[in-house]
C-alpha cells in the first residue's frame, strides 16, 4: 500500500522491540466481543491512484459543471474567478499540511498570514478587530448571537426577514437547544420590514443581512441607534463579501458584530464547503469573541513575531466556561481569502465590486424587460429577486434541462410560504458573459 | 554562545556538526534561506495590482445611496510580490510534508495529493450547492458513498454529514441526545453530562453550551475510567457520558462494554468522541461497543489536510435510537436511482433537531476523505491502524528507559509520557519540547491530557518509515540524557535557537493585545524590518 512505509521486516523488527508476538497482542485491551475476525465485511480493498481518479471522474461526469453552462446562481455562495496563484499557494505543503500554530517558533508562516487576514477583515467590515476565521458565514452568525447574549446578559434575538433562510434556521436550532429565544420576522421579499419597533429591553441583538437575502441594500444606521438605546447589539451579516468593495461597511452603520461568508474571495463554490467565516467586532468586546485570535509580540531576541493569544476564552483552557466549543476553524480557506485579497488590493477589490454591480445591472434590465417579469429590487449589488408570472421552481428545472443554471427559486429555501412561490433569485458576477446571458434570456422567454 | 550538540547518540550517520548560529549579523537580517518578511501592509504601493480586470461598463449605481466612501486601506502588490511573500511565509512553517509531526491527538498523517486533485475536478470542486438536484446527481451519490463507508466502518445505522469539524459534530451529537430525551419527556430532569477528567476541552464546552452540568469522572491508576466511580455517578439525572475511546491517554478503555451497559441501564446515552478512531478503524466498530453517537474528524482519521487549523469536517454516526433526530439536510435516494436533498424539517420522515450549517456540509473534505478511503480500502485502513499502533508502541518501548511512560502499555496510537524523568533537572516539558524544534521536529502535544503531570503525548502515525522513527527516537534519547546530565538546563531554556523565531513573549501578547496592523504600528526595536526600514 503506497502510503504505508513499514515493510513486513520492519513490522517484525518493531514487534520484537516492543516484545509482542503479533500486532493482535497490541489490541488485547479491546474486549473479545468487539474484535473483528478480519477486515470489516462488505467493503472493497485498496485501489491504485489511477482507479481512484477514474472513480471521481465518473462522479463528476454525472454533474453539470458551472464552467460548461450559463450560470446565475447565488443565494449565499457566489461564483468568482480565483487567480491561479491562490490555489497554487494553498497547496504548498508548508501551509496545507501544518496544523494550528501551537508552536509559534515554527509556525510563523501561518500566524503572520492570519494576522494579515484579521487586519484585512477589520478593514473590509469597518470594524476594529477580527478573529482568525470561523467555519463559515452561517455558523459564524449563530456564534455572533451567542456572543451578544453573553455581552448583554439577555436571551432574545430578533432575526430580520432578509436573513438567509439557512442562517436563520441555524440560529433557531441553536436557540432551541441552548435555551434562548430567536424571534424571526416573516421573510420579506420587498425588503420593507420594520425592525426598530420590535427592539425592547429584553432584546440581546438584532440580526440583519446586507445586501439582504433578496438582494436589497439597506442603511442600518437608525436601527443601530435604536439597538444601542435599548441596550441591544446590532449584528450585520454579509453573505457576498465582494459587496464591501462598493457598499458602505457595516462598521460605519454602527454594527457591533459583523459576520461574513468569505467564500467569494479565494474559495471556490465546492458544493457548499469548506468556506470561511469572517467575524469582526469592537475592541471592547474582544474577550467575548469566539474562535482563535493571533496577536503581535516579540521573541527572546526582540524580533517581531506572532502568537495565538487571549486563549483564556477558549475551550482547551476554559473547558465548560469557554466562550465557544470551537477548536478547528478554517485556516486554509482564510489563507485563500488573504492571498486573493492581497492580489486584488485596494484598486482590484473595488474594480471587482464595480464589475459585479455592472454585470448584475445589465442582467436586471434585460430580465425585467421580459413580459410578466417584475424586478422587486430598487437596490441591489450583484443579486436580485424577480417575480415570475408562474412558479419559479419548475422554470429553473426546465432551464436546467437545457443546461442553463438560472438562479435559485426562493421556494427551495422558504418552502412553507406560498407567497414566495413565483420568486426567483438571480445573481451575476464578473464571470457572466454575453455567451451566457443570451441563452438565459432566450430560455426564460421560452418557458415563461 | 551556542554549543554544538552531542550527536553521537542514535544519530544515523552522525557527521560532525560544528555549525553555529552565532551572533554574526547580516545587512538584511536574513539568514540564507530564512528570509525576514514584512506584513503586506508594509509592502504595498498605490498603483500596483496583482490582477488585471476589465473596465466595468458605466451604469448608474443602484446602491440606495450607500456607496462606500474613502479608502478601504488595502495595500497594492503585484503578482510576483504576492507569490514571493507567501512563499517566504510558508518557509517559516513546519509541516507533515517535512517530517515527523508527532502532535498527539491531532493525527498528523500523510496527506495524499490525489485527494487534492479529485477535489478540484470540474464537476466536483466548482458545483454550486443550490444547483438543481438534477444537475448534481454525482455529487449527491458521492456524499452517500462516503456515508456508506462511515456507517459500515463504525457499524452504525445512520450518519449526519453536515457538521463542519469535530467540535461541531459534538454539538450535533449532544443536540441529538437532547432531542431524544425531549421526545421521552426527560430533558428537564436529565441535566448532567459525565466526562472523564482527561477529556478534550471541547467535550465540557459543548455540554455546557447546551445547558448541561458537567461532572468529571476520575481515572483509575491504569489510565482508564474508574468504573466504580462512574456507576456511582450514574442516576436518573444523567443525560449522557462523553468518552473518548481510545482515550486521550492513548489507551483503549478495557471496560468499555461494561461502561456502555451501565450507561444504558441508567437511561443515559453514550457519546463517543471519535478523535482517536484512527487507532481502531478497520479493526473495531464502535457500534459493537454500545456507542450511541460519535463524530469522526475526517481531518484526522481520513487525512484531509489540517491546513494550518482547518477546515475540518465532523460527520456524526448515530445509533437507531438517535437517527430520527439527525439534522437536515439528508441525502435521499428515490426510486429509479435518483438522488435528492431533503433540506428542511417537512421534507424528512424523522424528527430532525434542525439545521447546523448552510448547504450540505464540507463537500471538499468529503471528496478528499472518500479518495483516501478508496485508496486504502478495507485492507489498507486496517493495516494503517495497525501500523499507527505499532509505531506508537515502538516509540514507547524505545524510550521507556530514558523517559517515563505515564501508564503501562501496550498503548494504542499514541505514547504518553509524564515529566518525572525531568524531575530535579531544571528542564520542563516546555523546554524539552522547544529543544525538539532545534532537532528538526515539531514537538509532541504538551500538557495534555491534564491528568498527567507535564504530559508529553506522542502520536507518530502510520506514515513514518522505521528509519525515520529511529532517528526521532535517537533525538529524544539524546535530549533526555542531556537533560538528565543536570548541566544543560540553561541550554534547554534557551531553545529553540535555530528556528525562524526564538521563544515568543506570550504574556506581552495577551497583556497588550495587538490583533491587527495599523499604520501607527512600528516594528519593535531589534527587529530586522526596523533596521531595513532605516
Amino acid at each position: 500500500m503506497r502510503y504505508l512505509p513499514l515493510t513486513p521486516t520492519d513490522r517484525s523488527d518493531m514487534l520484537a522491540a516492543v516484545g509482542a508476538k503479533s500486532v493482535d497482542e497490541l489490541f488485547k485491551d479491546v474486549p473479545a466481543s468487539a474484535r473483528l475476525p478480519g477486515k470489516v465485511a462488505g467493503l472493497p480493498d485498496h485501489l491504485g491512484e489511477l482507479e481512484v481518479e477514474r472513480a471521481f471522474q465518473a462522479y463528476a461526469a454525472k454533474n453539470v459543471s458551472p464552467s460548461t453552462a450559463p450560470f446565475f446562481i447565488g443565494a449565499g455562495a457566489y461564483r468568482h474567478h480565483v487567480p491561479s496563484t491562490v490555489d497554487y499557494m494553498i497547496q504548498r505543503g508548508e501551509f496545507l499540511t501544518s496544523y494550528t500554530p501551537y508552536q509559534p517558533e515554527i509556525t510563523q508562516g501561518t500566524l503572520q498570514y492570519l494576522f494579515e487576514f484579521q487586519t484585512q477583515v477589520s478593514l473590509l467590515t469597518g470594524m476594529e478587530v477580527a478573529n482568525a476565521s470561523m467555519y463559515d458565514g452561517s455558523t459564524a452568525a449563530s456564534e455572533a448571537v451567542l456572543m451578544a447574549n453573553r455581552i448583554t446578559r439577555r436571551t432574545k434575538a430578533l432575526l430580520s426577514g432578509g436573513l438567509h433562510p439557512h442562517y436563520r434556521a441555524i440560529i433557531e436550532t441553536t436557540a432551541h437547544w441552548q435555551g434562548y429565544s430567536a424571534v424571526s420576522a416573516k421573510a420579506d421579499a420587498e425588503g420593507l420590514e420594520e425592525l426598530i419597533a420590535k427592539v425592547d429591553k429584553e432584546t440581546s441583538c438584532v440580526v440583519v443581512q446586507n445586501p439582504s437575502f433578496f438582494g436589497h441594500v439597506r442603511d442600518f444606521t437608525k436601527l443601530a441607534a435604536a439597538c444601542h438605546a435599548a441596550g441591544a447589539l446590532l449584528i450585520v451579516v454579509v453573505t457576498e463579501v465582494v459587496s464591501l468593495g462598493l457598499i458602505k461597511p457595516p462598521g460605519e452603520m454602527g454594527a457591533d458584530i459583523v459576520v461574513c461568508e468569505g467564500q467569494s474571495i479565494g474559495n471556490g463554490l465546492g458544493f457548499g464547503g469548506p468556506y470561511v467565516g469572517l467575524f469582526a467586532t469592537r475592541d471592547k468586546y474582544v474577550r467575548q469573541m469566539p474562535g482563535r485570535l493571533v496577536g503581535e509580540t516579540v521573541d527572546a531576541d526582540g524580533k517581531r513575531g506572532f502568537v495565538l493569544t487571549l486563549s483564556t476564552r477558549e475551550q482547551h483552557i476554559r473547558r465548560e466556561k469557554a466562550t465557544s466549543n470551537i477548536c478547528t476553524n478554517a485556516g486554509l480557506c482564510a489563507l485563500a481569502f488573504t492571498v486573493h485579497l492581497t492580489l486584488l488590493g485596494e484598486a482590484g477589490f473595488r474594480r471587482l465590486a464595480e464589475l459585479n454591480h455592472a454585470k448584475a445591472s445589465e442582467l436586471a434590465d434585460r430580465v425585467a424587460a421580459l413580459p410578466g417579469v417584475k424586478l422587486l429590487n430598487d437596490s441591489f449589488f450583484n443579486e436580485f429577486t424577480l417575480r415570475l408570472p408562474k412558479p419559479a421552481a419548475p422554470v429553473v428545472e426546465a432551464l436546467a434541462e437545457h443546461r442553463i443554471l438560472a438562479g435559485v427559486p426562493v421556494s427551495r429555501l422558504i418552502p412553507d410560504d406560498p407567497s414566495v412561490e413565483n420568486l426567483l433569485l438571480l445573481a451575476a458576477t464578473e464571470t457572466a458573459t454575453e455567451a451566457g446571458l443570451a441563452p438565459l434570456i432566450a430560455g426564460l422567454k421560452e418557458v415563461l | 554562545m551556542v554549543q554544538s550538540l552531542d550527536r553521537s547518540q542514535g544519530r544515523i550517520g552522525g557527521g560532525a556538526a560544528n555549525t553555529t548560529a552565532g551572533p554574526v549579523s547580516t545587512y538584511t537580517g536574513n539568514r540564507a534561506l530564512q528570509i525576514e518578511e514584512p506584513l503586506i501592509f508594509e509592502m504595498g504601493q498605490p498603483g500596483r495590482c496583482g490582477v488585471d480586470l476589465p473596465e466595468p461598463s458605466k451604469v448608474k449605481d443602484r446602491l440606495n445611496g450607500l456607496k462606500r466612501a474613502g479608502e478601504i486601506g488595502l495595500p497594492g502588490l503585484s503578482e510576483p510580490q504576492v507569490v514571493q511573500h507567501y512563499t517566504r511565509l510558508s518557509q517559516k512553517n513546519y509541516a507533515i510534508d517535512m517530517g515527523v509531526y508527532p502532535l498527539g491527538s491531532c493525527t498528523m498523517k500523510h496527506n495524499p495529493r490525489i485527494n487534492e486533485k479529485v477535489a478540484r475536478l470540474p464537476g466536483i470542486g466548482d458545483l454550486h450547492p443550490l444547483q438543481p438536484v438534477s444537475t448534481v446527481q454525482g455529487a449527491l451519490e458521492l456524499i452517500d458513498r462516503l456515508a456508506h463507508w462511515l456507517k459500515t466502518l463504525t457499524g452504525m445505522p445512520a450518519v449526519a454529514m453536515s457538521p463542519a469539524a469535530g467540535a461541531h459534530g459534538e454539538m450535533c451529537g449532544m443536540m441529538a441526545i437532547a432531542a431524544a430525551l425531549e421526545a421521552r419527556g426527560e430533558r428537564a430532569k436529565r441535566r448532567v453530562v459525565l466526562a472523564p477528567e482527561s477529556a478534550h476541552g471541547t467535550n465540557p464546552a459543548t455540554a455546557a453550551a447546551l445547558g448541561f452540568t458537567v461532572k468529571p469522572i476520575p481515572a483509575n491508576d491504569r489510565g482508564r475510567v474508574d468504573l466504580t466511580a462512574l456507576k456511582a455517578a450514574l442516576g436518573p439525572d444523567v443525560a449522557a457520558i462523553m468518552l473518548t475511546n481510545p482515550n486521550t491517554c492513548g489507551l483503549f478503555e478495557t471496560e468499555i462494554v461494561e461502561i456502555s451497559r451501565a450507561v444504558h441501564e441508567a437511561g443515559a446515552f453514550f457519546y463517543c468522541d471519535g478523535a482517536n478512531f484512527n487507532a481502531i478503524v478497520g479493526r473495531v466498530r464502535p457500534g459493537d461497543l454500545g456507542v450511541d453517537c460519535m463524530h469522526i474528524n475526517l481531518h484526522k482519521t481520513f487525512s484531509t489536510p489540517h491546513g494550518g487549523g482547518g477546515p475540518g469536517a465532523g460527520p456524526v454516526v448515530l445509533s437507531a435510537a438517535l437517527a430520527p433526530y439527525a439534522p437536515y439536510p439528508w441525502i435521499v435516494k428515490d426510486d429509479g436511482d435518483t438522488w435528492r436533498v431533503a433540506e428542511d424539517g417537512a421534507a424528512v420522515d424523522g424528527k430532525p433537531l434542525g439545521r447546523l450549517k448552510a448547504f450540505h456540509g464540507q463537500m471538499g473534505m468529503f471528496t478528499r476523505a472518500l479518495s483516501y478511503i478508496m485508496s486504502h480500502g478495507a485492507d489498507g485502513l486496517k493495516q494503517a491502524a495497525e501500523d499507527a499502533v505499532l509505531s506508537a508502541n515502538y516509540v514507547m518501548a524505545s524510550l521507556q528507559d530514558v523517559m517515563t511512560p505515564a501508564f503501562e502499555g501496550p498503548c494504542m496510537h499514541e505514547a504518553l509520557f509524564d515529566d518525572s524523568f525531568l524531575k530535579d533537572t531544571g528542564v520542563s516539558t516546555l523546554d524539552f519540547a522547544k529543544a525538539m524544534i532545534d532537532e528538526g521536529y515539531h514537538p509532541m502535544t504538551m500538557y495534555f491530557p491534564l491528568v498527567v503531570h507535564g504530559a508529553m503525548l506522542i502520536e507518530p502515525t502510520e506514515s513514518q518509515a522505521k528509519e525515520d522513527l529511529d532517528l526521532f527516537v535517537g533525538a529524544l534519547r539524546a535530549l533526555a540524557e542531556r537533560a538528565k546530565s543536570g548541566t544543560a538546563a540553561e541550554d534547554f531554556k534557551a531553545a529553540p535557537r535555530f528556528a525562524p523565531r526564538r521563544r515568543l513573549d506570550e504574556t506581552l501578547a495577551a497583556r497588550k493585545p495587538v490583533l491587527r496592523w495599523r499604520p501607527s504600528n512600528n516594528p519593535p526595536e531589534g527587529d530586522p524590518m526596523k533596521q531595513a526600514a532605516e
